[in-house]
């Protein structure tokens, strides 16, 4: 059975079919891509799964559950967890605690054991921090575990949104442009970061991406959209050479006229 | 244990803060005018630290806080003097009906953001006022006569409640999901944080408090009007909350002590009062727009040296 199955998909704001038919398939374990130009409906279809947008019409199943109408905190609860194109994170927390309010919903302590301070909220809270500190480590952010998100370089802050994400414990992990903005050799270290995280935390990653090298570097699978609409599917090789996909990019070959 | 250092200097600091004013109002050292002010002081400490938790810690930009003020006092007023209950009870009571108020006007409210929020709180605060106007069980607009039970023991106990539980609560996974719905609320949904229940949560709380400080401020005078819930006092409330840092708890607890302070002072120059506590204000604003306190609280201060000395 497939990890996440999206049946037929899509979303209209007014007159407006942002994506439509929208069919994909994850297994467990799998690398996939979602890739198109500017505009394509990228972004959107990510808030169709995250629970951010309501689809308008088919299904979304989730481990053979319909995540349709869940609010955004649901579907993470339920093992769904995202990045963001631009980088949403919480600039004034640590990063430390940016990534302790994404283990949030795993802790049971209840407010009544936080005001009195029971031993229940000192259990959950040196639990969270190891936690949180085993994250920090793996991206390479122990050493700046005090220090404000807002004030990290760019790259860093992507890696910690990645880190955030993790820590919500989710098994399927959505990254919207993770290496957006980042020089080569800092793209590079991403790739091989994913395919680490991947493996140690076995889990599915669905990536949007601009970056091509990235996407054909490292996804098993690559779906393509273009206005709203899903125009192709395949492995890299057949991606690279499929002509709508070609065409969507670069535009459709004129006839020459002398021919 | 080394995360309770601060919570026993902080029961340090009370205990001898308690003892000092009540040893000089024991001994007759403090007059009246000067307890009495002791008391609003810690009155609008309550207030400011409970909209901390609103404005400062969740984000949510309300100003109406003195329509739960005026519901706790006027439902505390109405247990004592209607219904003989005693003293406490009747304060817990106003702070259990603020509180319930703020979960029905919360629950629809909460959705809104920003200058919508704040408009809504705004008005909810004038229906409270105005609908306190036109009951005549509570007297109306002549007011209400309430005995004067305020003492400076159980106003200090409940400051310190106060203080405690918001500062505890804060300091937890369920205050870290509050900042982070102030931070970001989209990121904070994604990260499996059921944000309108933290609002929600925050707001209800917040609310509490101020049903509690209303308890302490109606039984401090021998008489209670709607007059003195307008919004103006919201106003006061917030003032006290931005001034002292938005973020910063300490922030608002020093704020609101000098801003009292300022403002009793001025009393003696009531023509030129409100000129010079506008310009306090602005003076403030130009020069620490963050706030006195910025989002740090005084407990920072004393942590930078073992930070750097650290790892």
């Amino acid at each position: 059975m497939a990890l996440l199955e999206v049946k037929n998909a899509g979303i209209q704001f007014g007159g407006l079919k942002a994506v439509s038919g929208f069919n994909m398939e994850l297994h467990q374990g799998e690398l996939v891509g979602l890739i198109g130009p500017n505009g394509a409906g990228k972004t959107t279809s990510f808030n169709l799964l995250t629970g951010v947008y309501v689809p308008t019409e088919g299904e979304i199943l989730f481990n053979g559950k319909r995540l349709n109408g869940l609010p955004p905190y649901k579907v993470t609860q339920s093992g769904i967890s995202r990045t963001f194109q631009n980088i949403r994170l919480f600039s004034e927390l640590s990063v430390i605690d940016n990534v302790k309010v994404a283990y949030h919903s795993l802790a049971k302590n209840s407010i009544l054991s936080s005001i009195f301070r029971l031993p229940s909220h000192f259990s959950e809270e040196k639990n969270m921090e190891n936690k949180a500190l085993e994250f920090l480590k793996i991206f390479n952010l122990d050493s700046l575990k005090d220090e404000k998100a807002k004030n990290l370089p760019y790259g860093q802050q992507r890696r910690l949104e990645i880190a955030r994400a993790l820590a919500a414990g989710p098994k399927l992990l959505l990254l919207d442009e993770p290496a957006a903005g980042m020089n080569p050799q800092e793209t590079h270290e991403l790739m091989e970061l994913i395919a680490f995280i991947r493996k140690q935390f076995g889990l599915t990653i669905l990536l949007i991406e601009h970056d091509m090298q990235l996407v054909m570097g490292i996804c098993e699978r690559i779906y393509v959209l273009d206005h709203g609409q899903l125009i192709a599917e395949g492995t890299p090789d057949v991606i690279r050479s499929h002509p709508k996909v070609i065409e969507a990019y670069l535009g459709e070959e004129v006839p020459s006229e002398h021919a | 244990m080394k995360k309770s250092k601060p919570f026993w200097a902080f029961v340090i600091l009370a205990a001898i803060v308690y003892g000092v004013v009540q040893f000089f109002i024991g001994s007759g050292l403090l007059n009246q005018y000067y307890s009495n002010l002791i008391i609003t002081i810690s009155i609008n400490i309550i207030l400011a630290v409970s909209l901390h938790l609103v404005i400062g810690i969740t984000g949510q930009f309300s100003i109406g806080h003195a329509g739960f003020l005026a519901v706790g006092a006027y439902i505390s007023a109405i247990a004592t003097m209607k219904f003989d209950l005693p003293f406490i009870l009747a304060i817990v009571i106003g702070g259990i009906v603020a509180a319930l108020t703020g979960l029905i006007v919360g629950i629809p409210t909460l959705r809104l953001r920003g200058d919508y929020l704040a408009i809504a709180t705004l008005g909810f605060a004038e229906i409270i006022r105005i609908v306190l106007f036109n009951i005549d069980y509570v007297g109306g607009a002549a007011g209400m006569q309430v005995s004067h039970l305020t003492t400076w023991t159980i106003t200090f106990v409940c400051l310190f409640i106060t203080v405690l539980v918001i500062a505890n609560f804060t300091n937890s996974r369920h205050g870290r999901a509050c900042i982070a719905v102030r931070e970001n609320e989209i990121a904070a949904d994604a990260m499996g944080i059921n944000t309108t229940y933290y609002k929600v949560l925050a707001f209800a709380i917040g609310s509490f408090f101020a049903g509690i400080a209303g308890g302490l401020f109606s039984h401090n005078f021998y008489i209670l009007q709607p007059g003195n819930f307008g919004f103006l006092k919201s106003f006061d409330i917030l003032i006290f909350v931005v001034l002292g840092g938005l973020g910063s708890l300490t922030g608002s607890v020093i704020s609101a002590i000098l801003l009292t302070l300022v403002s009793t002072f001025l009393a003696q120059y009531p023509e030129t009062r409100m000129i010079i506590y506008s310009l306090v204000l602005v003076i403030v604003m130009l020069y620490r727009p963050q706030g006195l306190m910025g989002t740090r609280e005084i407990t920072d201060l004393f942590k930078w040296k073992p930070a750097k000395g650290g790892n």
